[in-house]
């Protein structure tokens, strides 16, 4: 990829994270307030001007700032400082393999819609992730105190125990597209299936019959392994920590958990991971299992194809490329209003409960599902061949 | 741009490494220093063009098996206990320091005989693909030894864990 357009994506990463980031917690405060019948954030105001309580985010980071940042006595202060932002990088670092386009070709520039197009993608976002347990556990070893203490303890074994089902549930995936690459995912999720091509085979229907293949399914990641996508879905929410899972923070029992020690924007850090988190989630989960850029049944090189003649190939290219970005922040915000919605609908789930979840249901389903997965791709080969 | 990338790789690696032994003040500190150890070592790998294994070693070592030591030490609260039972055997701790330097010296005796260049790899290497290729081709024997290994080592937890129960 030429240097020129490595600053295109990274200018347009940086765009959709800013952009984001902020707009998450006006996003939480109105949709709980809607769910909660009441009218949510719409005090704040610059000169009368109330934007629907988005000036919300701007007055909350000027009093994040410009609060006391407080150290406790008998705090291990260098690590003090620097948890809020182990919890934070690793978040902001996953997006750089996370495609929202696919490459264009227009005025002579080769663009490719990706930071850091890896060939091992999904496994980066992992290790990152991975690192990122640091973050809220030396929070609460490094206050000095027995709360944050628990809250620690809590984070590590909660999140070590759903780092081992996120990894297992989504191998049936990779099994049946074969990579690790997300934008690579992306363009096989661009292909069909005939939903009944199997009767054909076994010659339950007329050779001629043309109706099979009218009915055709996209392959998108969510058609192809239903049930993983909700477990992958279900163990991204525990390693966000947010409820229902958030029995780290347990406001009722260990008052804040982990970060009960932090003050002013050093707390703004670990409630921003978190929304950053979600973001990475649905985007995650858009590449993965929800076709990624792409709309359903079109491919999108026979797209820029058939527009070609019409607009001319840099136009076609530009255009597909706008189209594609679109099409998947509309995706990824239909996924954030759902973890939103699941936010605000349970309650916190007791710490055993929690465990039963990751060890005793994911971790059994997942394994089953790699089984299952194997067997489909046996019987289609069968049926393809 | 990859030699200093490799003097800071091998320098934290290093620096970090003594840190683990060198810090008797507080076990999490050690820890730490193991956890920055690794990821040092995993910059080095992927500077050898095997970035699946780099990937994996921040993974697992960094991001698990760190993780576990962290949690066990705070669970135990071991807060500035110090060093414990070396000081009182002396024969154990000149052993020590004889091992280390006589490795030391050894190693820097193999590596000033000769330096050797950045490893040219053909196109793929490192890949998932490459490392799944050649684990269920060539070392599919291993693979399947490891994973009995590991099951054996999974059915010995249970049975730790069950007898404390009862």
């Amino acid at each position: 990829m030429a240097t020129s357009t490595v600053w295109v994506s990274i200018f347009l990463f940086a765009l959709v994270l800013l952009a984001f980031a902020p707009i998450m917690t006006w996003v939480e405060r109105k949709q709980s307030a809607l769910m909660q019948d009441r009218i949510g954030a719409n005090r704040a105001s610059i000169l009368g001007f109330k934007a629907l309580g988005l000036i919300h985010p701007l007055a909350d980071v000027i009093k994040m700032i410009t609060k006391e940042d407080t150290i406790p006595t008998g705090a291990h202060r260098f690590l003090h400082l620097v948890s809020p932002f182990i919890a934070v990088a690793p978040a902001i670092i996953s997006f750089a393999v996370i495609p929202y386009g696919g490459t264009y070709e227009m005025w002579g520039a080769h663009i490719s819609l990706c930071v850091a197009d890896l060939d091992y993608g999904v496994l980066f976002v992992f290790a990152i992730g991975s690192i990122a347990t640091y973050g809220s556990m030396l929070a609460g070893w490094a206050g000095n105190n027995n709360f944050g203490m628990l809250g620690s303890i809590r984070v590590s074994a909660q999140m070590i125990s759903y780092e081992v089902a996120l990894g297992i549930t989504v191998v049936g995936l990779f099994m049946i597209f074969g990579t690790l690459r997300l934008t690579d995912l992306g363009v096989m999720q661009q292909e069909t299936f005939r939903l009944f091509g199997f009767l054909e085979h076994f010659g339950w229907v007329a050779a001629d019959a043309n109706w099979i293949d009218w009915i055709t399914i996209p392959m998108w990641g969510i058609v192809l392994q239903p049930l993983p996508f909700f477990m992958f879905l279900t163990a991204l929410m525990a390693e966000n920590k947010r409820a229902p899972f958030d029995t780290p923070e347990g406001e009722s029992e260990i008052v804040a958990g982990y970060f009960i020690e932090y003050s002013g924007m050093k707390f703004g850090l670990y409630m921003m991971g978190e929304w950053i988190e979600v973001v990475v989630i649905a985007a995650l989960l858009t590449a993965m299992f929800l076709g990624g850029w792409s709309l359903p049944w079109v491919r999108e090189a026979d797209m820029i194809a058939a527009w070609t003649p019409a607009l001319g190939e840099n136009m076609a290219n530009l255009a597909a490329m706008l189209l594609a970005v679109h099409v998947f922040l509309i995706k990824v915000i239909v996924l954030i209003w759902f973890q939103m919605l699941i936010r605000w609908s349970m309650p916190r789930f007791r710490y055993d409960q929690v465990m039963n979840l990751g060890w005793k249901i994911l971790l059994p389903l997942s394994l089953a599902n790699i089984v299952v997965t194997a067997l489909g791709i046996l019987f289609v080969q069968g049926v393809t061949s | 741009m990859r030699t200093a990338l490799f003097w800071i790789f091998s320098l934290a690696a290093v620096a970090s490494a003594l840190g683990v032994v060198g810090n008797l003040r507080s076990p999490i500190n050690s820890a730490l220093s193991l956890v920055v150890s690794m990821l040092a070592l995993a910059g080095l790998y992927v500077l050898l063009e095997a970035q699946f294994v780099g990937l994996i070693q921040v993974m697992v070592y960094a991001g698990a098996i760190v993780v576990l030591f962290l949690f066990v030490i705070m669970l135990l609260n071991l807060r500035g206990s110090g060093a414990s039972g070396a000081e009182s055997q002396p024969i154990v701790k000149a052993l020590g320091a004889l091992v280390v330097v006589a490795a030391t010296l050894w190693l820097a005796r193999t590596l000033s005989s000769g330096r050797a260049p950045w490893p040219d790899v053909e196109q793929g290497f490192g890949t998932t693909r490459a490392i799944g290729e050649a684990l269920y081709t060539d070392y599919v024997l291993s693979v399947q030894v490891a994973g009995v290994l590991l099951l054996a080592g999974i059915v010995a937890a249970v049975v730790l864990a069950k007898k404390k129960i009862d």
